[in-house]
């Protein structure tokens, strides 16, 4: 029986025994420890939050930076662009030009054919009329043997035709 | 004509007998109940790997509140033996 | 736990030896049973028989009054063959204080003349006599006896050793909190946050479990050092502390009054008249709940008590087939111890997974218990 009866000496000694321990222990042990062990984990979690932050920043430097190379590549390409473009423009004015000019040629060289062909066109008519007349000279001077009033009527009809 | 005195240890050593079969008893509840739950625990451990820690908390809390139903068993024979 | 074949090798040189050192231990308390009773058997002859039921049972080994004398508290602590250590009695008597060496009572077989009454030791507990030698009851029970008795110096040894653990490292930490814990300070830190994570958090809540850490933590590690002592066979351990039923009501009592002190209304509440439910059903529950509330405390008291007894009960029954086969014949007990002494070794490894796991069990079902007593009532709509 006296397993299972709480003994009066030993409550009494347990009592005073733990409040002590429970005192001496929460006062010099838990509590420093328990901090120590809170203000571990804080730094532990504030070093990995400014690794994170360092880590982000790091990323956006990165994006940064690839960002910019972006940028030059653009610029570059604008400028091979405006610069293609530009001898493109060049050299089409060039063909351009030539081709008026050689236009131009063109045209004075038929207005010269033109007039040539009407100068020519007059002289074989005049040629043709002088001829015409010669022989009509001959015809009628032969018929009515030389009569002016025929010949000024005869210049006259020349004169008319038209030779076109 | 039986001697008193053998009488009483005829039933003192009944007792005894009656308390150990009880305290068999006890362990035998206890056992299978126990039993169980580690069987619970282990399908479920099988089942969910991950949440092992939980699992063998709960286990052991469950099994301490089974051993309790247990311990109260064995005390009622503890107390039919000494209580004379 | 066993990663290195290294330690674990030393985990079992470890068992051995304390497996040996019981064995010894026993033998020493065995052998020491007749010499030193025999020198006072003559003079003291008659309150022999009265001391012992069986005046026979002295010659023979007793295995169950050996195993009991094991288990219960003594007013002296066996050290080895016949030494013990005499430890103090301190009487507090209707008279006034009564101070005197246990060795005085020669091993219960001598009467002491104190400055007030004349004292016996009648199985292990202080009695008053008068001149006939008769107990005199009336004063027997106005004495306190607050004696350093061997439970009490365990629990004494015990609570130095956990000072001495516990404020160095503590030291250590005050000096510099972020360098990387090192030594008997890194077993002991995971243990620490395992009851701050796992034990205290989930069950009393991130809000209020600050309050409750000191209490648990040194439930914890005075249950834990208790039951590891309890299972050393030699001197500063081999006490059943954590097995004594005044320990742990001392405990559980304790617990009780904190739940007390810090419940709030809700759980009354809870426990009166749980509410959202119809009276006739009120009836049944409520004693139901006032039951609960004694009977939560008393098997916490009963569970260590239970398991650490079982397991000193077991390891000493080991041992005692030893010597009840040994009395049969000398082969018998020398073949026996074979197979004793791996069942004890056994059990050791068994008992120290129980040291363990009862420390956790208090200090979870306390938690749990202490968790229960705060609880903030805001799920009673749910109910419905």
């Amino acid at each position: 029986m006296r397993l299972l009866t709480p003994d009066f000496g030993l409550v009494f000694w347990m009592v005073l025994g733990f409040g002590i321990l429970f005192f001496i222990l929460s006062k010099f042990a838990w509590k420093p420890i328990l901090s120590a062990l809170k203000e571990r984990e804080q730094s532990i979690e504030g070093s990995l939050r400014q690794a994170e932050k360092a880590r982000e920043d790091m990323s956006k430097l990165v994006a940064k930076n690839e960002e910019l190379l972006n940028q030059a590549k653009e610029e570059r390409n604008e400028i091979l662009r405006e610069a293609r473009e530009a001898a493109e423009k060049v050299k089409t004015d060039i063909v351009a030009r030539a081709q008026k000019e050689a236009e131009e040629k063109l045209k004075q060289a038929i207005r010269e054919i033109d007039i040539q062909k009407m100068a020519a066109i007059v002289e074989v008519k005049n040629a043709a009329g002088l001829m015409a007349l010669d022989i009509a000279e001959k015809v009628i001077r032969k018929e009515l043997k030389g009569n002016p009033e025929q010949v000024a009527y005869v210049n006259q009809l020349a004169k008319e035709a038209k030779l076109n | 004509m039986i001697d008193p005195v053998l009488l009483q240890a005829a039933a003192d050593a009944t007792g005894y007998g009656l308390a150990g079969i009880g305290a068999g008893l006890a362990a035998l509840g206890a056992g299978v109940g126990i039993g169980q739950i580690g069987k619970g625990a282990l399908e479920s451990i099988a089942r969910q790997p991950e949440a092992v820690n939980d699992i063998r908390a709960n286990m052991i809390l469950t099994a301490a509140l089974v051993e309790g139903a247990a311990i109260v068993a064995i005390l009622v024979g503890m107390l039919v033996v000494f209580i004379k | 736990m066993i990663s290195h074949p290294n330690t674990s090798l030393k985990y079992i040189l470890c068992t051995l030896i304390l497996a040996v050192g019981l064995q010894f231990s026993a033998i020493a308390e065995h052998t020491d049973e007749h010499p030193a009773h025999a020198p006072h058997a003559t003079e003291v002859s008659t309150t022999s028989a009265d001391a012992h039921p069986a005046p026979h049972g002295e010659q023979k080994f007793d295995a169950g009054k050996m195993i009991l004398e094991h288990i219960l508290d003594a007013h002296d602590w066996h050290l080895f063959g016949h030494t013990s250590i005499h430890l103090p009695v301190i009487l507090y008597t209707d008279k006034g204080f009564e101070v005197f060496s246990s060795g005085k009572f020669e091993h219960g077989h001598a009467t002491v003349q104190g400055k007030h009454y004349s004292y016996r030791l009648h199985d292990e507990k202080v009695i008053v006599v008068d001149e006939t030698g008769a107990e005199n009851a009336a004063a027997t029970a106005a004495i306190k006896d607050i004696s350093i008795t061997k439970n009490v110096l365990a629990l004494l040894i015990s609570i130095v050793v956990l000072i001495a653990i516990f404020i160095p490292i503590s030291n250590r930490y005050q000096q510099n909190p972020n360098r990387a814990p090192s030594g008997l300070q890194s077993l002991l830190e995971p243990i620490i946050l395992f009851i701050q994570d796992n034990i205290a958090i989930p069950n009393i809540g991130k809000k209020n479990y600050g309050k409750y850490m000191p209490f648990l933590l040194t439930v914890f590690f005075f249950i834990l050092v208790n039951n590891l002592l309890g299972l050393i066979p030699f001197f500063p351990g081999g006490a059943n502390v954590t097995g004594n039923i005044s320990v742990t009501f001392t405990l559980s009592a304790i617990v009780l009054i904190i739940v007390i002190v810090t419940s709030n209304k809700h759980y009354w509440q809870h426990i009166l008249a749980m509410p959202g439910v119809p009276k006739p059903v009120l009836l049944i529950l409520t004693p139901i709940e006032i039951l609960g509330f004694v009977i939560r405390p008393f098997v916490l008291m009963m569970r260590l008590f239970a398991n650490i007894t079982a397991g000193h009960i077991v390891i000493l029954s080991f041992i005692s087939l030893i010597f009840i086969f040994g009395a049969m014949s000398a082969t018998a007990g020398y073949g026996i111890s074979i197979f004793s002494m791996l069942l004890v070794v056994f059990m050791s490894l068994l008992e120290l997974l129980v040291a363990f796991l009862q420390a956790y069990v208090f200090t979870l079902l306390s938690a749990i218990y202490f968790g229960s007593a705060i609880e903030e009532g805001h799920h009673e709509e749910g109910h419905h």
